[in-house]
């Protein structure tokens, strides 16, 4: 199972990233909102990483879009995790923190998700892991890591909140 | 899980799971847009062989917020007054396309039987006497979000329990939970078979006034509740929450009542009017745990229980 990236990785690759939503937003007032579940520990990092670049405290939610999937039959739901948005996300910037980008079905389901919440000004998306293989067109606007792979591949990303360490691997799930 | 029929069969883990879900589904009902789209395209068909407007409409709420379309029944004006049977209307209501019943009767086990006869999804939403088991869940719920948890709660149903299918599913799904319940009622109004039941019974409500949950019952009138009182004065003596007994209740006690609530026989008006009932609570929290239940029987594919 072959690491792609180590702790020392991630933690470089978000402070770019940070860096990079700063210098896109010009400074404005943007809100973090990660997506269930690995997405929302990675938010609250870059949330903190804008916070130190900027000196102020960047507001941080997290977004469940368990019932805005198109393959609830396929995938049964077991749980819902939480939904916390700390703003009204109308008429603000919007960046969606995701682990991994795959096929693009998430992000469209967390769109609409965020839709129901009211009109975000924009909505920009910042992915640790950007795999490829999309189904829908979407792209990211931060990325920390290109990575190519193969379909049939896994890509997992532990965070230590979650899974104790910081990393980036690569499975073969077949 | 196939189908939500009673509270006596569930395990601690189901239970919590769904009270899990009911917990997500309050957050939504608070959205600025209190919808989702997780069951577009999916229809629930509401079959109240019995007179019922607020879990009717709590369903049909229910069903709405999750994007799943409704179908509703009234016996007064369909063909049951042709004389067509319950069999035949069930199957006419699978024919249409619904992919879920939520059925209540006055007779005990009928949403069992639309199930063997339908094979779809079931709701039970009351079956006579017997069971309302998402009474018990959203009751289950507003007590949980109050006090975190149901372990160790002293919680005390108070009332008709002879004819409440209410009071059949509290009792199993607070026990099932960790709670300690006793039942307070005049002998003619306890069922007449209580054993098996895990509960202790007194006959006045001023022996469990130092209780965590006083759950409040309606005198039935129309399954003969009235009959075998002596007076309603006399069971306001011994059994009602006047406002007496609510000032010598613990500070962080609550009070609650399925509704439609009897003011001044049961409970007193100011009583009912307080903070600490959480009577609105309770209906609130009965669109969500449906939602929680809808989701579980028609969101899943894999067939079970």
């Amino acid at each position: 199972m072959p690491r792609v990236m180590d702790a020392g990785d991630v933690a470089r690759a978000l402070r770019r990233m940070a860096h990079e939503i700063v210098e896109r937003n010009k400074g404005g007032d943007v809100v973090l909102v990660g997506i269930q579940t690995r997405g929302v520990p990675l938010a609250e990092r870059l949330a903190r990483l804008i916070g130190e670049i900027e000196g102020r405290d960047v507001p941080v939610g997290a977004l469940d879009i368990g019932l805005y999937r198109d393959d609830l039959a396929a995938h049964p739901m077991k749980e819902l995790a939480e939904t916390t948005l700390p703003v009204d996300v109308g008429g603000r910037v919007v960046v969606l923190v995701d682990d991994v980008l795959y096929t693009g079905r998430t992000i469209r389901a967390a769109l609409d998700a965020l839709t129901d919440f009211g009109r975000p000004a924009a909505v920009q998306l910042a992915v640790l892991v950007d795999r490829g293989h999309r189904q829908l067109p979407i792209r990211p606007d931060f990325v920390g890591k290109n990575l190519p792979t193969a379909a049939h591949e896994r890509v997992r990303v532990s965070v230590s909140e979650i899974d104790g360490t910081d990393e980036v691997a690569i499975e073969d799930a077949t | 899980m196939k189908h939500f029929l009673s509270t006596e069969t569930i395990s601690k883990p189901d239970l919590e799971s769904l009270l899990d879900l009911g917990d997500r589904f309050v957050e939504v009902l608070a959205r600025p847009i209190p919808k989702v789209p997780a069951l577009r395209g999916k229809t629930v068909a509401m079959l109240f062989f019995e007179p019922s407007t607020r879990t009717r409409m709590s369903f049909e709420r229910a069903a709405k917020a999750l994007s799943a379309d409704t179908m509703s029944f009234s016996p007064g004006t369909s063909s049951l007054s042709k004389g067509e049977s319950l069999k035949d209307t069930a199957l006419t209501i699978k024919a249409m396309g619904a992919d879920a019943l939520v059925v209540r009767h006055k007779a005990t086990g009928t949403p069992w039987r639309v199930a063997d006869w339908t094979g779809l999804p079931v709701l039970n939403a009351g079956d006579g006497a017997h069971q309302h088991p998402t009474q018990a869940l959203l009751d289950s719920l507003t007590i949980r979000r109050h006090f975190g948890t149901l372990d160790g709660l002293r919680i005390a149903i108070v009332g008709d329990i002879r004819h409440s299918r209410v009071a059949r599913s509290d009792i199993w799904a607070f026990t099932t939970l960790g709670a300690d319940v006793t039942l307070v009622a005049p002998r003619t109004l306890l069922p007449v078979d209580l054993e098996g039941w895990p509960v202790k019974t007194v006959d006045t409500i001023d022996d469990v006034l130092d209780g965590d949950v006083i759950y409040l019952l309606r005198i039935q009138t129309e399954r003969g509740g009235a009959s075998v009182l002596p007076s309603l004065a006399e069971y306001v003596e011994r059994f009602g929450m006047t406002n007496e007994r609510f000032d010598r209740l613990p500070e962080d006690s609550i009070v609650m009542h399925p509704g439609p609530m009897n003011r001044g026989v049961e409970i007193s008006a100011a009583v009912a009017d307080h903070p600490r009932a959480l009577v609105e609570e309770q209906v609130a929290n009965g669109v969500a745990v449906r939602m929680a239940v809808l989701l579980r029987l028609l969101g899943e594919e894999d067939v079970d229980v």
